[in-house]
């Protein structure tokens, strides 16, 4: 006699291939999953809750935490919200704009090498993930020059950046952007050809542009789906219409297309940071509003002027105007959007963060029943999900 | 800066819906009634383009009256345009129609905004709580929401 009952399983929330704490409870018929049910919030921190008691200064390590392998994309969608908020978007120094764009771009490398090494060793490739931490080390020792942090580096400012670069950096970024496309070619060596990556990989997790629009994934997974949209194109920030560089769309809408996708926009960020240190002019990287943006050490400790700013900026904190404003960046996983509602006070009214893994992660039921259980892990892997994101 | 062309149409459409608008920064806001919000949600999609659903949330206007309001952040991703609509929501009857037929994603959202701000949705197909655990008492994100915890004082705040 056939047995025919399903059974359900838990995958994590201690799990290696979920990427954190993600439970997922799986309804399986044999090998093939029936029902997948995510559960989340294992790792909520209350962060819109902890904005609104906040400065808007203030908030800016917070927002390193949301997403920890792209912290400088989180920063940079923070900053610009603030800056549209209280109208100095527009006084933001030109250097300040072609740093921040630089690293935005270092970071989506940063973020897309953890999911390449994380997605391959979770179907069985490990060694992709050694040379790819190899190359994200040296992304994380430059952080750490830059900022003095690895990964939660804190380095934008409302207004600019915290400090200019370091003596040495634009040479360690070109030495870097040199080399970097023949990694990308290594682990293409590695991955693309391989037949089991392929075997995998191809046909699995299919989603439509039409389901992928409604269910609203965004990034390089929607991408993947053949939908051309990329808000640094689209909508621009930060200067970003002045650089050249291509929107990479693939609409084999499967883990392939989203893996080949991921793989160009890496090979274009290169191009990007390179545009961006021919762009770079020495010159002020915080702009000239006093009353709003932190002034520098140096102006605090020597002049009466910085250090009455700095007190009123650290002990109240600048005020907006009542209004309210929502600001989206192309983070590496997709839209991240900050939603701010201010009442005049020096603290957000209300901070909704739209993260974009949290909504990338709603794809996953769809993508992954009916399909076989080993599927779920490369579907996990190929929404590049980050918990911290998730939970907020 | 010129009215934004959606606003004509939606006021044609529904003229007694609309309660206000506001632009700011660039950023059209229009406020309906919250009765409309399904039909207003599916005019946007099927006839204006509005085809993506970014970001949904609560806003809690404590001491006011109505005191919350619900922020659909919507993006057409053809003309690249966004546009926001908020619906108020009355505390004694704090329920909105689901626009999870309208756009999948809302799903989620919505469970969220349950979930941290205890406004609920009709015809929800799945409206648990999704980040609290699931025996959680209370709404965190409401303004009246012990700040550091159930059973404490609340936080009066750094700027009282």
């Amino acid at each position: 006699m056939a047995f025919t009952e399903t059974m359900t399983v838990n995958m994590g929330p201690q799990h290696p291939s979920t990427h954190g704490v993600l439970q997922l409870i799986l309804e399986l018929d044999g090998e093939i999953v029936v029902k997948a049910t995510p559960h989340i919030g294992f790792l909520h921190r209350g962060t819109e809750k902890l904005s609104e008691n906040r400065t808007y200064h203030q908030i800016i390590p917070l927002t390193d935490r949301l997403d920890y392998l792209a912290p400088m994309h989180n920063n940079l969608g923070y900053v610009l919200a603030v800056e549209k908020l209280f109208g100095i978007t527009d006084q933001i120094p030109e250097r300040a704009q072609v740093v921040r764009v630089m690293l935005a771009e270092l970071t989506r490398i940063k973020s897309h090498l953890v999911w390449i090494a994380c997605h391959a060793l979770d179907i069985g490739a490990m060694t992709v993930f050694i040379y790819a931490f190899r190359e994200r080390e040296f992304i994380m020792d430059m952080y750490e020059k830059i900022s003095g942090a690895r990964m939660t580096s804190n380095y934008f400012r409302v207004g600019g950046l915290s400090a200019d670069l370091p003596d040495g950096f634009e040479k360690d970024m070109r030495d870097f952007i040199d080399v970097m496309p023949g990694h990308i070619d290594t682990y293409e060596g590695l991955l693309t050809g391989n037949k089991i990556w392929q075997k995998r990989i191809m046909g699995v997790g299919e989603i439509s542009a039409e389901a992928a629009l409604d269910i609203g994934l965004t990034g390089p997974s929607m991408r993947g789906s053949g939908v051309d949209w990329d808000l640094r194109r689209d909508n621009p920030y930060s200067g970003y219409e002045k650089y050249d560089f291509k929107v990479h769309v693939d609409d084999g809408c499967d883990t392939w297309a989203r893996y080949k996708v991921r793989l160009l926009e890496m090979r274009e960020s290169c191009k990007i940071i390179r545009q961006a240190l021919d762009k770079l002019k020495p010159g002020p990287v915080l702009a000239d509003c006093p009353k709003i943006c932190l002034p520098p050490k140096q102006k605090t400790v020597n002049t009466i002027e910085g250090l009455i700013h700095h007190f009123k900026i650290i002990s109240e904190g600048p005020k907006p105007e009542v209004g309210e404003i929502y600001q989206g960046v192309e983070n590496p996983k997709g839209e991240v959007g900050f939603y701010i509602v201010s009442n005049g006070s020096p603290s957000p009214y209300r901070m909704k963060i739209r993260p974009a893994s949290f909504v990338n992660l709603q794809a996953l039921p769809q993508m992954v029943e009916g399909r076989l259980i080993a599927d779920v892990v490369a579907v996990i892997g190929t929404l590049d999900i980050v918990l911290g994101e998730i939970d907020r | 800066m010129s009215e934004h062309a959606a606003v004509g149409k939606l006021k044609g459409k529904f003229s007694g819906s609309v309660l206000d608008v506001v632009e700011y920064r660039g950023e059209t806001t229009i406020t309906v009634k919250k009765e409309d919000i399904v039909a207003i949600c599916t005019f946007m999609k099927k006839d204006l383009g509005y085809n993506f659903l970014a970001d949904l949330c609560g806003v809690d206007y404590l001491g006011r009256a109505p005191r919350f309001m619900v922020v659909y952040n919507i993006y057409n991703v053809t003309t690249k345009d966004r546009l926001r609509i908020k619906v108020p929501v009355e505390e004694s009857d704090a329920k909105v129609d689901t626009v999870s037929g309208v756009w999948g994603t809302a799903n989620w959202h919505e469970r969220e905004c349950w979930d941290l701000m205890g406004i609920s949705f009709n015809n929800h197909p799945d409206l648990r709580r999704i980040l609290m655990p699931a025996d959680w008492e209370g709404h965190p994100l409401r303004k009246d929401y012990p700040l550091q915890g159930p059973g404490r004082e609340p936080y009066q705040g750094r700027h009282k």
